[in-house]
C-alpha cells in the first residue's frame, strides 16, 4: 500500500515535469509591424520561444482586430498550450477570451491591457509609462545635483496615452526640486522630423545658452533635436543635456558618440516575463500577479552603448 | 451534361473540397467542429456583406462603399447606445433604415445621372467613412445588456460554439439565393447583368431594379455592421477598411462573372469559406507571414478571372459556330 502511494505520488509529482519536457506550443497574436519597436518585440518573442524550445505559432493581425480574434479562435481550435496577445484595441475581447478559458488555455496579454474581466486572462505584461517618465526626471535631478536648469520638453502625439503618462511621470520625477524648471513644452508627434523642427523653434525662442536640458518623450524626437542643436552650433550632450525614452539602437549610438546623455528602455522583451509566468503556471499552477511590470532600465554613458547598439540593430527596429 | 454557366460554381466547390482536404491532411485538427464553427462565426460579417455584393456584381455593377458602411454602422450603434437609452433593437432598425436609404440614394444616382457605379460608390465610401469619423475617432465600447444576451446565444457541441451571427449569415445566404433564383427581382438582376439595352427591350424595369440592387447592398452592409458590432462589442471608425475588396474577391472566387449576368449566391458562400480556410491554415502553420493570405487570394482571383475569360471566349466561339451552322443551313435551304 505504502509503495503504491509513493509510486502514485511520484507519478503525480513527475507528471508536470513530463508536461514540461513535452514541447510546448504557444500561439502569439501580434498587432502588426507598424513601428520599429513592434518589429523588435516580434523578433525578441521568437528568440525567447526558441531559447526555451517552445513551438511558437505566430500570427500578424495587420492592425485588424477581426484578424486577431480569428487567430485566437484558430489557436484554440488547434489546441495550443497557451496564447500570447498584444491586443490592437482594448474593447471586444470578452467572447473570445471566454472561449479560451473554456478550453483551459491560459492567455497572457503583452504590452497593452484590455477592458475585460481579470479572470479571463492569466496576467498582463506591460511597461509603466508614468514610471518611465519618473526615471527620466530622477536622472536629471541626480545629474544636476541642485544646480539651476531650464528644461525644454518634446511631447509625444497630443492626447496619446504615452505622451500624457510620460509627461506626468517626468513632472513627478522632478517635483520638489525648484532648481529644475520646464520652460517650454510642445508636441513633436513622436517623429524625428517634428522633433527637429520644434527643437529649432525652442532654440530660437529661448536662446541656446539658456536651455540646459531636453526631455523628449521618445528617442526619435531626441535624435531629430540633436540635429537641430548641432546646426545651431551647440554641442548636444554637453551644452544641452538630453534624456529620452525607448532605448532604440540610434539612441545607444548617440550616447556612445557623446551626443545624448540618457535613455530609458521600453523593453521589447515582453515575452520573456510572460513565458516565465506561463511555464511556472503550466508546470505547477503557480498563479502570477495580474500585472507584471517590465523593468524601465536607465542607460547612460556608463553602459557599453556600442555593444548594446550592435545587439539591438538586428532586432528590426 | 454540365452547363458552362455551372462550371465556375463547380470549380469553386472543387477548390473548396481540395483546399479543405489539403489543410486537413497537414493539420487533422482542421477537421474539428471548432474550426467549422469558427469559419462561420469569424466570417459572418464578411459573408453577409458579400451576399449584397453578389447581387451588385450579378447586375454588372460594383459597390465600394460596403466597408465604410459597416464601420459607420458600428460607430453609429455604439454612439447612439452610449448617448441615449434607446433599445438596441430600435437602434438596429434605425441603422438598417439609414443604410438602406444610403444604398437607395447611390442606386438612384447611378441610374438617373447615368454615372458609373465605381465613381458613385467611391463617393459613398468616403461619405460613410467620413460620417463614422465625425461620430467618433476612437473605439467606442458597447456595454448594453442586450448585446450580452445576443452574444450569449450559441449552440455548443464538443467545445465548438455555433453563434447567432454565424447562423444569421447562413440565413442571409439562403434568403439571398431564393431571391436571386426564385423571384422576379432576381431574374431582373440577371437580365440587367446580361446587358442593359437587352434588359430594357425585354421589359425589365431598369430603374427599379438598379435602385433595388444598391438598396439591398446598402441594407446588407448595415446588417453586416450590426453583426460586426456584435462580434467586437465596439464601434470603431477605422475598422473594416477594405472589406469591400474582400467581398468582391469572395464573389469572384465563388464563380460569379465580374461582367455580370452569370453566377450563384451559393458560390459566394464557398468563396467566403475558401478565404477563411486560407487564413485558418496560415494561423495553424504559425510560421508563414500572414500576408500570404493576400498572395494566395490574389492568385486564386487571377485564376478565376482567367477561367471566366476562357469560358466567355468558349461560349462566344460556340455561339459563332452555331450562327455559322444556321447560316449555312439556311443558305442550303434557299
Amino acid at each position: 500500500m505504502k509503495l503504491k502511494t509513493t509510486l502514485l505520488a511520484s507519478v503525480i509529482a513527475l507528471a508536470p515535469m513530463a508536461a514540461m519536457a513535452a514541447d510546448l506550443t504557444i500561439g502569439f497574436s501580434q498587432i502588426g509591424s507598424e513601428s520599429g519597436w513592434r518589429a523588435a518585440e516580434t523578433t525578441v518573442t521568437k528568440q525567447e520561444a526558441e531559447k526555451r524550445g517552445i513551438d511558437l505559432k505566430f500570427a500578424d493581425a495587420q492592425q485588424k482586430q477581426e484578424n486577431q480574434i480569428k487567430a485566437i479562435r484558430s489557436f484554440i481550435a488547434q489546441g495550443v498550450d497557451a496564447i500570447l496577445i498584444a491586443p490592437v484595441v482594448a474593447t471586444g475581447w470578452d467572447e473570445v477570451l471566454e472561449e479560451a478559458k473554456d478550453a483551459e488555455i491560459p492567455v497572457v496579454l503583452l504590452d497593452r491591457t484590455v477592458d475585460a474581466d481579470e479572470s479571463l486572462y492569466l496576467t498582463a505584461v506591460t511597461s509603466d509609462l508614468v514610471h518611465e517618465g519618473e526615471v527620466a526626471g530622477q536622472w536629471l535631478v541626480d545629474e544636476m545635483n541642485g544646480e539651476d536648469c531650464r528644461i525644454v520638453e518634446l511631447q509625444g502625439t497630443t492626447g496619446s496615452s504615452p505622451a500624457i503618462d510620460r509627461k506626468t511621470g517626468f513632472e513627478q520625477g522632478i517635483e520638489g526640486h525648484d532648481n529644475l524648471e520646464i520652460v517650454r513644452s510642445q508636441t513633436g508627434d513622436f517623429t524625428r522630423a517634428q522633433g527637429k523642427v520644434v527643437m529649432e523653434s525652442f532654440l530660437k525662442a529661448e536662446g541656446g545658452e539658456n536651455i540646459c536640458a531636453l526631455y523628449a518623450h521618445n528617442d526619435d524626437m531626441a535624435v531629430g533635436a540633436i540635429q537641430a542643436i548641432k546646426e545651431a552650433g551647440l554641442k548636444p550632450g554637453e551644452d544641452i543635456r538630453i534624456v529620452a525614452i525607448d532605448a532604440v539602437p540610434d539612441a545607444h549610438k548617440a550616447i556612445a558618440d557623446g551626443e545624448m546623455n540618457a535613455t530609458i528602455e521600453l523593453t521589447p522583451n515582453m515575452a520573456g516575463p510572460a513565458l516565465d509566468a506561463l511555464e511556472a503556471y503550466l508546470a505547477d499552477g503557480t498563479e502570477p500577479e495580474k500585472w507584471i511590470q517590465t523593468e524601465s532600465r536607465l542607460f547612460t554613458a556608463d553602459d557599453d552603448n556600442m555593444a548594446i547598439f550592435n545587439e539591438k540593430k538586428d532586432l528590426g527596429y | 451534361m454540365i452547363r458552362s454557366t455551372h462550371l465556375p460554381l463547380l470549380i469553386t466547390l472543387a477548390t473548396f473540397v481540395l483546399a479543405y482536404a489539403l489543410c486537413a491532411s497537414a493539420y487533422p485538427a482542421m477537421l474539428s467542429l471548432r474550426v467549422v464553427a469558427n469559419l462561420l462565426t469569424d466570417n459572418a460579417f464578411l459573408g453577409i456583406a458579400a451576399v449584397g455584393m453578389t447581387f451588385v456584381i450579378l447586375s454588372g455593377g460594383i459597390d465600394l462603399s460596403i466597408g465604410s458602411v459597416i464601420a459607420f454602422t458600428g460607430v453609429f450603434l455604439a454612439v447612439i447606445l452610449r448617448e441615449t437609452s434607446i433599445h438596441p433593437l430600435a437602434a438596429f432598425a434605425l441603422v438598417l433604415l439609414l443604410t438602406t436609404a444610403f444604398g437607395t440614394a447611390m442606386g438612384a444616382t447611378i441610374h438617373y445621372l447615368e454615372m458609373p457605379p465605381f465613381i458613385v460608390t467611391l463617393a459613398g465610401m468616403f461619405l460613410a467613412r467620413g460620417a463614422a469619423y465625425v461620430l467618433s475617432t476612437e473605439s467606442v465600447p458597447i456595454t448594453h445588456e442586450f448585446y450580452d444576451t445576443l452574444q450569449g446565444l450559441y449552440w455548443k457541441i464538443d467545445g465548438a460554439r455555433f453563434r447567432l451571427i454565424g447562423g444569421l449569415m447562413v440565413l442571409t445566404f439562403i434568403v439571398g439565393a431564393l431571391v436571386a433564383h426564385r423571384t422576379r427581382f432576381g431574374q431582373n438582376v440577371y437580365a440587367l447583368g446580361g446587358g442593359e439595352q437587352a434588359a430594357k427591350l425585354m421589359g425589365v424595369p431598369v430603374a427599379r431594379t438598379t435602385i433595388g440592387i444598391y438598396a439591398v447592398s446598402g441594407g446588407l452592409a448595415g446588417l453586416s455592421g450590426i453583426v460586426f458590432s456584435l462580434y467586437t462589442s465596439a464601434g470603431y471608425s477605422l475598422a473594416t477598411v477594405g472589406v469591400e475588396l474582400d467581398a468582391i474577391a469572395a464573389v469572384v472566387i465563388g464563380g460569379t462573372l465580374l461582367t455580370g449576368g452569370y453566377g450563384f449566391v451559393a458560390g459566394t458562400f464557398f468563396g467566403i469559406l475558401i478565404m477563411g480556410l486560407i487564413q485558418t491554415y496560415i494561423v495553424f502553420d504559425g510560421t508563414l507571414s500572414s500576408w500570404w493570405t493576400k498572395i494566395v487570394i490574389g492568385s486564386l482571383l487571377f485564376a478565376f478571372i482567367l477561367l471566366q475569360k476562357g469560358l466567355t471566349w468558349a461560349a462566344k466561339k460556340r455561339a459563332a459556330q452555331a450562327r455559322m451552322r444556321t447560316a449555312t443551313g439556311s443558305a442550303a435551304l434557299s
